[in-house]
């Protein structure tokens, strides 16, 4: 079946199966390998992407789920050399150890970001639990999402 | 290796009209809806070949609305949706309780409660609640519509008696009557988020002036193959005060009603002891 839909702004188009996951059609069909794959069966969060807008597991959602639907991946965040703010608090918390979890905790948290999401370390926690990370025991990068939330609400109120 | 996705298809029917006439010629096809349960045995190989009715795109069935005495939620009314909105909120907060417990965010964005029922684990953490606001579900085919009390829904672990080519449409709450002296939900896992219930507890306490039991409603989860009432313990408090020896008789009744087993989760006796401690807690302190 064909199915269009949204990536990181841009229309896009696929044509197969219905049934191939979201995951494996960004990775494999659009060249977009930042979503990584880690346990397969919706535990773990490392695949997460913005359907709409909200945090989704890519590993449990058949492409055509997604037909007329907006998709954003890490892809959208930032580059190397304009990375986007939660990135950049990322970096500065050494919030990133082995890697494989920090595209789906971006995404996670960016939502969050996007939604208004305070600096609240237990709203934070309770956002990021279906994002699990082997690593950095979470501390640092609960740290640069709050990091993260303070700058844009910064931001927000210069604006203002 | 997870399902051949080549030789798969998936039916998109656009309307629930589309979406009966779409079941009834194709029976075998399996229901899909957030996908959150499906696509885990899709991906472990479990359902190559079958055929799916993909019934997201229905928007008539997403929506959360109040008739009358009634709250309607629209079988597609995801997690995420019930646990925002203001009438579940303030009608039926256990449910907005047992929403925000299920997965993570992730799948509370995608899981819907139409699939969650039609899933019918017997872990299902939404249940409880459900039983002891005695919701019935509304299911539709091609040969016309009904509704289902919530507990006969479920005919045992993810089994239920939906008759081939139907589907769930929505769940009707009635709006439980005020004022209500407490409600409880409880859920107990490994951690707070993407943890599989050990046991899950859901109560309802009205009392009369004179500070007996007017009516009792206790329901628990993870604890017999569907979602169980704890019809003696709740008769046996009726028109009783709750006193310390009432209380202790009640909990003591609990095993009436469940089959605990011992799985990879938890042991039957752990699971029986923590369900006595929640009700106990839940009968003697008033919140």
């Amino acid at each position: 079946m064909r199915i269009r839909f949204t990536v990181n702004g841009k229309p896009r188009s696929y044509f197969g199966s219905g049934m191939k996951r979201l995951l494996d059609v960004l990775r494999e069909d659009l060249a977009l390998p930042g979503t990584k794959e880690g346990c397969g069966e919706g535990e773990c969060g490392a695949c997460t992407v913005l359907l709409d807008g909200q945090a989704v597991v890519s590993c449990l959602i058949p492409i055509a789920q997604v037909a007329g639907r907006r998709v954003a991946t890490v892809e959208s965040l930032g580059r190397p050399d304009r990375l986007a703010p939660l990135q950049e608090a990322f970096l500065a918390e050494g919030a990133a150890q082995c890697g494989i979890c920090t595209p789906g905790m971006l995404m996670t948290a960016s939502a969050y970001l996007r939604r208004g999401g305070r600096a609240d370390e237990g709203a934070i926690r309770r956002e990021l639990a279906g994002n699990l990370c082997r690593c950095t025991g979470y501390q640092h990068i609960v740290s640069a999402v709050q990091k993260a939330s303070r700058q844009t609400a910064g931001r927000a109120r210069r604006r203002a | 290796m997870r399902g051949d996705a080549e030789a798969a298809s998936v039916l998109r029917p656009r309307t629930p009209a589309e979406a009966v006439r779409l079941f009834q010629k194709h029976k075998d096809a399996l229901p899909i809806a957030g996908g959150t349960d499906l696509m885990v045995a899709w991906n472990a190989g479990g359902l190559a070949g079958r055929t799916f009715l993909d019934v997201s795109p229905l928007r008539a069935w997403s929506g959360i609305r109040q008739a009358k005495d009634v709250l309607v939620l629209g079988s597609l009314a995801t997690h995420t949706d019930l646990l925002r909105h203001p009438l579940v909120r303030h009608h039926l907060p256990l449910l907005a309780e047992a929403c925000a417990t299920v997965g993570g965010v992730q799948i509370q964005n995608r899981g819907t409660i139409g699939g969650n029922v039609a899933n019918a684990s017997p872990a299902g953490d939404t249940f409880p609640p459900l039983a002891v606001y005695e919701a019935t579900v509304a299911v539709v085919s091609a040969g016309g519509r009904r509704e289902i009390p919530f507990l006969e829904f479920f005919t045992g672990p993810k089994r239920t008696c939906l008759a081939p080519g139907e589907l769930v449409e929505s769940i009707r709450v009635p709006i439980p009557r005020q004022p209500m002296a407490r409600a409880m939900f409880r859920k107990v896992g490994t951690r707070a988020a993407q943890a599989i219930s050990k046991t899950v507890a859901a109560g309802l306490l009205w009392l009369k002036r004179d500070g007996t039991v007017e009516e009792l409603r206790l329901a628990l989860g993870s604890m017999a193959p569907t979602v169980r009432r704890l019809r003696s313990a709740e008769a046996f408090v009726q028109g009783r005060r709750l006193t310390p020896a009432v209380v202790r008789e009640a909990v003591a009744l609990v095993s009436n009603d469940v089959a605990p087993i011992d799985d990879v989760r938890s042991t039957a006796e752990y699971r029986l002891a923590v369900s006595r401690n929640l009700l106990f807690r839940f009968l003697s302190e008033p919140r």
